[in-house]
């Protein structure tokens, strides 16, 4: 299946350099009220055959940042700051032209809702064998439609000989997403980027998704960035995690590291948050008091600091008057965090966990 | 899609009927005697509304008897054929039978074979320059909205349709070709005997009527446009690497149309209904003109005729509209 030859822009690994490294990336939208922050100063990177799980509540950036990895932001209406590097190659401010060559290719993104996101008048296979052929402009028609069969057949879409003929609101919604995916992977991107691939999934539909999102990675071997406010997604399949809040990154490190040990109070909300079928039944629930912030009019100092339930454990009122450095925490190994608590990992054990999971606080429960 | 078409044929055919019902209802109860343009004629204007003369044309063309038997009579008429007598004289008047107009007694269906096409023609020119115009600019407007553009082109179409239609037309006329030869003077020539003088001939007619009526397909295709251009699919078209074109055209547009494709269906029966300004005042001999003139003398069988015209016009748009629908957007089953 993956006789095709890796093209030229992919040169992960040539230089060294990971396959993407976004660097103090900011977006905004200039609007009739004002400037939209949708995402400031973010900084993260992906490596070949590694999954990035993004985190965080709807208007926290996840999208807005990820978009701006496909260069898909209008560029009248969205100013953009920063570095997006794809495998070594710049792509902020690149043209339209390297930007075409990019999207779909060496860069895929899967979208959420695939009812909405595939065309409803024209046939499934239509759509796949358009996306192969924009990138393959020396194909048939008639070899499109075989790489469509092929891709409909490796997602797990049963007689996809003929199914490649349906229109989209013919097939079932995990089907349509499996259709999505298999038009993210025609060209066997370097990086595909899942933007809530199963929130519209009912929960059985979700676990295949993303068997099969883990299953064409490690036959890919490609990247990927997995945009979802799901924690128990993330727990599943990330390598790495970056919590993100307010268009920022407020936490970000390897997937267990973040998940067992977390040190930003808003992490600690969104855990407090995850129902958990396996918890002890007298663990509770806490929703994170209060709203996501304004981007419009972001609070000044830690953007958390309205909705923190530990603001008072910080001296001078740091919280309110100082943005906190996303910086490496008390436990090192590339775990970083943007919050001025001075031991955050004493308060998680000591006043959180016993609420959230009674079971693992209690001495020598921690795994 | 069988069923379809039967019920949708059935349900259109009682429409006409309901419609030629009425025309003849109108007649036999108005307030003017139908018979009296006939009795002019025949009398060198000697025909009064109280004059003997009259009743005498009145039971001649049948105005006496019950309405609903008359009507069966030119029903049967429009079905098989019938002969019509007026006084002595009788008509042979083959199927369809329109009846035999009260101008000229000449027969009526001969009369909608010369009008017909030059209708046909109008509505043809006028509806390819709606969607060329209209369409064109509507996506051009909403590709940069609420640019410089898009303001300049939204305005002007609204400036353009809040002046009265027939001062347009007349203006242009007056301007275009009678005092200056910037247009070739307007008039109807067959096309299948010279396409070239055909469309000389109706060139200034077409922009005049297709500019008008395209203003407002620019604010309905762009209004259309710009939804469409929003929708999640035209981001993965986008994000799939496709051309800018491939996107705005292939995909975004191809939705856009679906709407704009059910109001273009009942311009275009309008206008074969007739075109009655435009024909009016470029003097042309279509079907407008002709049940315009034919109303002023309550000429009976041509009025019934170009209202046959019409509703059958609006009937059969209905109909091809949705089952062009079905194509268009293949989550329509019709049934």
């Amino acid at each position: 299946m993956t006789t095709l030859m890796p093209s030229p822009t992919f040169g992960a690994g040539a230089d060294g350099g990971p396959l993407l490294a976004v660097e103090n990336l900011t977006v905004q939208f200039p609007t009739a009220d004002g400037l939209v922050q949708a995402v400031s100063d973010l900084s993260y990177t992906v490596e070949q055959g590694k999954t990035l799980g993004i985190v965080g509540e709807s208007g926290s950036g996840k999208s807005v940042s990820s978009m701006a990895v496909l260069g898909l932001h209008d560029a009248h209406s969205a100013r953009i700051a920063g570095s997006i590097k794809v495998a070594g190659e710049e792509i902020v401010g690149a043209d339209e032209r390297t930007m075409r060559r990019l999207r779909g290719n060496t860069v895929a993104m899967i979208f959420q809702d695939a009812l909405a996101a595939l065309h409803p008048f024209k046939r499934i296979g239509k759509q796949l064998g358009e996306a192969y052929r924009v990138h393959h402009p020396d194909a048939t028609k008639r070899e499109a439609r075989r790489r469509a069969i092929q891709m409909l057949d490796r997602v797990g879409i049963p007689q996809p000989d003929s199914r490649v003929d349906d229109f989209p609101h013919q097939f079932s919604g995990g089907m349509r997403q499996r259709a999505m995916i298999a038009m993210g992977l025609v060209n066997d991107p370097a990086l595909l980027i899942a933007d809530e691939p199963t929130t519209a999934l009912d929960v059985t539909v979700q676990a295949q998704i993303l068997d099969l999102l883990q299953d064409l990675q490690r036959e890919f071997n490609s990247g990927i960035i997995l945009i979802t406010h799901d924690l128990g997604v993330v727990a599943e399949v990330a390598d790495d995690v970056l919590v993100m809040y307010g268009g920022r990154g407020v936490e970000y490190g390897p997937c267990r590291e973040i998940l067992v040990h977390p040190q930003m109070p808003y992490t600690w909300g969104l855990l407090s948050s995850v129902p958990d079928v396996h918890a002890d039944p007298n663990a509770r629930m806490i929703p994170i008091p209060g709203n996501p912030p304004s981007l419009l009019d972001p609070p000044g100092g830690c953007p958390f600091h309205p909705r923190c339930a530990h603001v008072h454990k910080v001296p001078g009122d740091l919280c309110r008057t100082a943005l906190p450095d996303l910086a490496p925490g008390p436990r090192g190994g590339g775990h970083l965090k943007r919050c001025h608590l001075v031991d955050p990992e004493q308060i998680y054990q000591a006043e959180v966990l016993p609420e959230i999971a009674p079971d693992l606080s209690e001495p020598g429960g921690e795994q | 899609m069988f069923t379809f078409l039967v019920k949708r044929l059935v349900s259109g055919f009682v429409i006409v009927v309901i419609v030629s019902l009425a025309v003849f209802t109108l007649f036999f109860y108005g307030p003017k005697s139908p018979a009296l343009e006939l009795c002019r004629r025949d009398t060198n204007n000697r025909c009064g509304p109280t004059s003997p003369k009259l009743k005498l044309y009145e039971e001649r063309l049948g105005y006496n008897n019950p309405m609903l038997s008359e009507y069966g009579k030119w029903a049967k008429g429009v079905a098989v054929g019938r002969t019509i007598t007026i006084g002595a004289t009788a008509y042979k008047c083959p199927a369809p039978c329109l009846g035999i107009s009260y101008r000229d007694r000449t027969l009526v269906s001969d009369q909608l074979k010369d009008k017909f096409p030059v209708t046909l023609s109008l509505a043809v020119g006028a509806s390819v320059l709606y969607l060329v115009i209209g369409v064109g600019t509507g996506v051009v407007a909403a590709r940069r909205r609420g640019s410089k553009t898009d303001k300049l082109l939204v305005s002007s179409t609204l400036v353009f349709s809040s002046i009265p239609y027939y001062l347009v037309a007349l203006l242009s006329m007056l301007t275009l070709t009678i005092s200056s030869d910037i247009f070739p003077k307007v008039e109807y020539h067959s096309f299948l005997h010279n396409p070239l003088k055909w469309a000389t001939g109706l060139l200034l007619v077409w922009l005049v009527l297709g500019i008008y009526g395209s203003t407002s397909y620019t604010r309905y295709a762009r209004g259309s446009m710009i939804e469409s251009l929003s929708e999640d699919y035209v981001r993965t078209a986008r994000a799939k690497g496709l051309s800018n074109r491939a996107v705005v055209v292939g995909h975004a547009l191809r939705s856009a149309l679906v709407p704009v494709a059910t109001i273009f269906g009942l311009d275009f029966a309008f206008l074969i209904g007739g075109t009655v300004f435009t024909e009016k005042i470029f003097q042309l001999e279509g079907i407008g003109k002709w049940g315009l003139d034919a109303t002023y003398i309550k000429d009976l069988p041509v009025v019934q005729a170009t209202s046959l015209v019409l509703a059958v016009a609006v009937v059969g748009a209905n109909i091809l509209v949705d089952i062009l629908y079905s194509f268009l957007d293949p989550r329509v089953r019709l049934s």
